[in-house]
């Protein structure tokens, strides 16, 4: 990853175990994210990449490993049944607030408006004063395009919009780093360019991002490192130049060649 | 038709009248607010408190209204009077009254239907919107109390109106009890003045009336919160 020391580490997962039962999904994976770090994870159907992902803010509990985010390291209780919980539930939910989720299916919650969606976290998880985090919400969709829609139900959204709200919505926490979870693999086809066009807006105003992704082509374009995940090991890591072109592991060439 | 008596009974029929709505409105609000627990815990709870609510939901939903409301009156009501000093206690005025146990009664009773109708309710709201919620940072209190629960209430939204509708014609049978809300009233009516049908129309008129008050507040509530998915 990006080896300049004085950067600071956003999210660092060091050896990172996950089991299912007697499936072994994850077998040590690492990650560094550093500061204005774009890293896509890519990889086939059940490589792990989702699980990891999950990992990193605990919504599915590691067997194994070490998670740093904002340079804190998780606090975690012994393991039971396999999993290891953490110790502090107060912890979690405090760095939480530090990574701002986007999942494949948005998950807007339905029973608010959009800016209801995007306000509710700054407010009340955070604890943001109701006028100004208005006023930084409404910026904030004004960003994704959404601002004339911040009065309407999700449902009534097409399924980019949706996601643009849910972007907008994880925005809103001001995180230390995005994840995204496939982001337009729940979209119509002609829905996911405007989704990708506003990653690609966040990615170049310099945050930091983790991306779990099947869109290759803009997975070489924005991201600053790739992750391919093999059966739950990295298989191969570097730049998009790297692992696109110039790999020596014959899956990821099969893999990247598949996907093209 | 004889009206006649109308205006001589006028007072005792109003005052009959508050009573039924207090017991509806009292009724509702404790019979909801149990629902939550009843409901939640049967989706997300441990074992035990699972295996006790759905023990509970199943033998409110077995068994007719009017024996358990002579149950808990005449059998735990009973009990009371023979405690050593009880009549001298600040609560005797509670407990000699017929009016508590037919809120307790019919409270449980909402809490029953209602607890299973939010046990679905609760089951219903998708997944992918409480783990957003708990990604966001919240705690697990603060994602039942500001999206679970909301989230909830509004699919079920349209049978909370018809529980509260069912719980208003159940109320007649408070007069079992010595309570003289508006059908007690009426058989007081009829009993004096060996009308038989007159009085028995009039309770009947107002319980429509009362009925389509409950489904225009509903539909007014049901309007100001959003709805769900159709997506």
């Amino acid at each position: 990853m990006n080896s300049t020391s004085s950067v600071n580490s956003a999210v660092r997962v060091t050896d990172l175990h996950k089991n299912f039962g007697s499936l072994e999904v994850l077998k040590g994976v690492s990650l560094d994210a550093h500061d204005g770090d774009v890293i896509s994870i890519i990889g086939a159907s059940g490589s792990g990449k989702s699980t990891f992902l999950r990992c990193i803010n605990l919504l599915e509990l590691p067997s194994a490993g070490n998670i740093e985010i904002a340079g804190e390291a998780v606090k975690f209780a012994a393991p039971r049944n396999g999993e290891m919980h953490p110790a502090d539930k107060k912890q979690i939910q405090r760095l939480r607030t530090n990574l701002g989720m986007v999942f494949q299916s948005f998950n807007l919650w339905g029973h608010m408006t959009v800016l209801q969606n995007v306000m509710e976290a700054p407010v009340h998880v955070l604890g943001e004063n109701k006028a100004q985090a208005k006023e930084k919400c409404e910026a904030m969709l004004q960003r994704v395009g959404l601002y004339e829609k911040r009065d309407q139900y999700p449902a009534f959204l097409s399924g980019g919009q949706q996601q643009r709200a849910a972007i907008a919505r994880a925005l809103a926490l001001e995180p230390q780093a995005m994840l995204f979870d496939e982001p337009t693999s729940a979209l119509d086809p002609e829905l996911v360019g405007e989704v990708l066009k506003v990653i690609q807006g966040i990615a170049e105003e310099g945050r930091t991002m983790i991306l779990v992704t099947h869109e290759m082509a803009f997975a070489r374009e924005v991201s600053s490192n790739v992750i391919f995940l093999h059966q739950g090991l990295v298989e191969e890591e570097g730049t998009p130049d790297k692992v696109f072109n110039q790999t020596t592991s014959d899956r990821c060439k099969a893999f990247v060649k598949s996907v093209h | 038709m004889d009206w006649s008596w109308l205006p001589e009974y006028s007072d005792k029929l109003i005052s009959g009248f508050w009573l039924t709505i207090q017991l509806l409105v009292i009724c509702s609000f404790l019979g909801f607010l149990l629902a939550v627990p009843v409901g939640l815990v049967q989706v997300t709870g441990p074992k035990y408190l699972s295996v006790i609510a759905r023990g509970f939901c199943t033998v409110v939903r077995g068994t007719p209204l009017l024996i358990q409301l002579w149950l808990i009156y005449y059998g735990v009501g009973e009990l009371f009077p023979g405690i050593e000093g009880i009549r001298e206690s600040f609560l005797w005025p509670v407990l000699r009254a017929a009016f508590p146990y037919a809120v307790l009664a019919f409270t449980l009773s909402i809490a029953g239907y209602v607890g299973e109708v939010m046990r679905g309710a609760f089951a219903g709201v998708p997944k992918g919107e409480l783990e957003a919620a708990r990604a966001m940072g919240m705690s697990p209190f603060k994602v039942l109390w500001r999206i679970w629960l909301p989230r909830a209430v509004q699919n079920v939204f349209p049978t909370l109106a018809g529980e509260v509708v069912l719980t208003l014609k159940a109320t007649p049978l408070a007069a079992t009890i010595t309570i003289y809300e508006l059908f007690g009233r009426s058989t007081e009516v009829r009993q004096d003045t060996f009308l038989v049908y007159e009085p028995l129309l009039l309770v009947a008129g107002i319980y429509v009336l009362l009925t389509g008050i409950i489904v225009v507040i509903f539909g007014w509530l049901e309007n100001r919160i959003p709805k769900p998915s159709v997506a």
